[in-house]
């Protein structure tokens, strides 16, 4: 890998959707990505697919982290990559965590999410996952 | 040692002298009234003298289920509440005068939640004080941890403590507040920040209550403290001894409080959903049981054990009667019962007791000096230590420091695991009921209900009688915060981490 790859940080949105308030696992990430060189934007709680993505465009990133574990998953990951097609920005590059059962994770790859990252994962595997993502 | 007895000022030792089995809760409620309604039952049969309800998200945030906000969120951490008539399908069969305790996750909409009780036991010509009703209603650890909110904090104090002067005056039989650390400590404190973070938002509400004329003694004996017990034994039940000894101290110095009941902290303890881990799920039913067993050996009045299954989804229902297994076991066969803090005189346990207590009182200086815990809230204090502590922890698992079983030491493959399925139709059927409602009800008795709200709540006035008026029209959870949102306007979410 060479230098110039990382000359420009990677530059990612770790988002809260929806209505749940826990977001602790969302802020070590955040804290995590920053610390390894990351530029992250935190969106706060309680935001809506729409305002994610227009965060995502208006801060010009390269990815969007995010964290739900209500259970409302499948409804708000299936909006958001919608909107993200509705509005061409398939090129950002979307994962996420949280209480996700196997079967939804499958079904959330499928649909495009590229990784969902469940309790207990250490953060490097997901630094490390976020930059080969994005490079690719 | 301390010559100190069980039961006696500033009861490190314990509340009583003869403490008896504990109040065994379990947190439970998903989907619509109707179902959550069947679960109780069956929980009921199994012996539980109190339990609660979980509210859905779009519940607790004052929208309802149709709202667009809401879609997905309808009955998935807990029940769907849209009016007066999902409470009737929730308790019907149920007699109110039963119950011991109700106990619900209601803080930013606490006084549409007293008010959907005070109106069901009307109608069913029970007198409230002769059932027992726990609300959460703190709503400032909402912006500290655990995300609810809707109004800004000072909205949301005043609301909370309509709630408690309420019942105060009128409904002493009701815990009025249940002062949360729980949340404070799953989103990453320590145990000292638990306790004193949740002091200082206590000594809030305290506060104004008492400025509205309110005696200490009216407010003080309707509360209850909810206190995390977690993975840390000795220090776990070092922390339930020194919470209570700095409560009796509070109320004894600072507020000069005279009824002994004012200085008696009731402890719920629940055990840490944090601690339990995706990997090599039926370890967590050691750990809960090594949590409860801290908390019964520190002397607490009501218990709830999480299911092992917490971490992977909401609880299957086998799971959920396994942890009430656990509390029957641990309550009625270890003997743990048997004589109040057997542990006392523990060289090791009485030292960190001592040692907690001084730094709950020094960090709860702290928090008066920086301007009390609105300010702290509103100025992002509380959050940022927080964050601090948490991001520090999750380091010391991924280094190997601290040692989780399953996650960084003695992993293994785990079985698959088939997870609690919410039926998908339950968001349609409540909306469906939720439309039902809106056809069937006196609209115009609806709209005078909520006009004279929103100028209960222009005038500065208690808002739980005018609410109890609008639910007993039928009024919506989302209809009533709608009023109420022209007056106080929206929280605005904090973008730092």
């Amino acid at each position: 890998m060479s230098e110039t790859s990382h000359s420009t940080p990677i530059r990612v949105v770790v988002a809260k959707p929806g209505l749940d308030g826990h977001d602790r696992g969302a802020k070590v990430v955040a804290r995590a990505l920053r610390d390894a060189g990351f530029e992250v934007i935190y969106t706060g709680l309680h935001q809506s697919p729409e305002q994610i993505i227009a965060t995502a465009i208006q801060e010009d990133v390269q990815a969007i982290g995010l964290s739900i574990l209500s259970g409302a998953h499948m409804t708000i990951f299936t909006r958001i990559m919608k909107l993200l097609h509705e509005n061409k920005a398939e090129s950002i590059v979307v994962f996420g965590g949280g209480i996700i059962p196997e079967a939804d994770k499958i079904a959330l790859k499928e649909i495009g999410v590229g990784e969902i990252f469940t309790p207990g994962t250490p953060t490097v595997e997901i630094i490390s996952w976020l930059k080969n993502a994005v490079v690719a | 040692m301390s010559l100190e007895k069980p039961g006696e000022y500033p009861y490190t030792r314990g509340i009583s002298a003869d403490p008896g089995v504990w109040t065994m809760g379990q947190y439970g409620g998903f989907g619509t009234p109707a179902e959550t309604n069947e679960r109780f039952k069956m929980l009921l049969n199994q012996g539980l003298t109190g339990f609660s309800v979980a509210l859905d998200l779009p519940t607790q945030l004052g929208l309802d289920s149709d709202d667009p906000l809401s879609r997905g969120e309808v009955g998935r951490v807990g029940v769907a509440i849209d009016s007066l008539a999902d409470i009737e399908i929730l308790m019907d069969g149920i007699p109110l005068e039963k119950i011991s305790q109700v106990r619900t996750t209601a803080n930013s909409i606490g006084y549409i939640w007293a008010a959907m009780f005070i109106a069901l036991a009307e109608q069913r010509g029970v007198d409230p004080n002769k059932f027992g009703m726990f609300i959460q209603n703190d709503v400032l650890k909402e912006y500290i941890a655990r995300g609810t909110q809707i109004f800004p904090a000072e909205a949301g104090l005043k609301l909370s403590v309509d709630v408690i002067e309420h019942i105060a005056t009128k409904i002493p039989k009701w815990v009025s507040l249940a002062m949360s650390g729980y949340h404070i400590r799953e989103a990453g404190s320590t145990a000292v920040q638990e306790v004193a973070f949740t002091f200082a938002n206590a000594r809030e509400y305290l506060d104004q209550a008492i400025s509205r004329g309110v005696s200490v003694d009216f407010v003080a004996p309707t509360l209850f403290t909810f206190l995390s017990s977690n993975i840390d034994f000795l220090p776990e039940i070092a922390k339930f001894r020194a919470a209570r000894r700095v409560w009796a101290r509070l109320m004894r110095e600072k507020y000069d409080a005279k009824d002994p009941a004012s200085e008696k902290l009731r402890i719920f303890a629940f055990t840490a959903g944090s601690s339990l881990t995706a990997q090599q799920s039926m370890n967590n039913v050691v750990r809960t049981s090594i949590e409860m067993m801290a908390a019964a050996l520190g002397g607490i009045q009501t218990m709830h054990v999480s299911a092992f299954d917490e971490a992977l989804g909401v609880p299957t229902q086998d799971a959920a009667t396994l942890a009430l297994r656990t509390q029957q076991v641990v309550a009625f066969e270890t003997g743990v019962l048997d004589s109040p803090d057997p542990l006392a005189g523990s060289f090791e346990l009485e030292a960190m007791t001592d040692i907690l207590e001084s730094e709950i009182w020094s960090l709860l200086d702290n928090i008066e000096k920086r301007g009390g815990a609105l300010e702290c809230i509103n100025n992002g204090y509380f959050v940022n230590e927080i964050s601090e502590n948490s991001y520090k922890l999750t380091q010391a698992i991924e280094s190997g420091i601290k040692k989780v079983v399953g996650v960084n030491v003695f992993q293994s493959e785990s079985a698959p695991f088939k997870p609690f399925e919410i039926n998908p139709a339950s968001e349609s059927e409540q909306v469906a009921s939720l439309k039902a409602v809106r056809a069937k009800r006196d609209n115009k008795a609806v709209t005078e209900a909520l006009n004279n709200l929103l100028a209960v709540a222009k005038a500065g006035e208690n808002v739980v009688p005018a609410t109890v008026e609008a639910i007993k029209a039928y009024a919506t959870v989302g209809e009533i915060v709608e009023q109420l949102r022209q007056v106080y306007g929206n929280w605005k979410p904090t973008k730092i981490f």
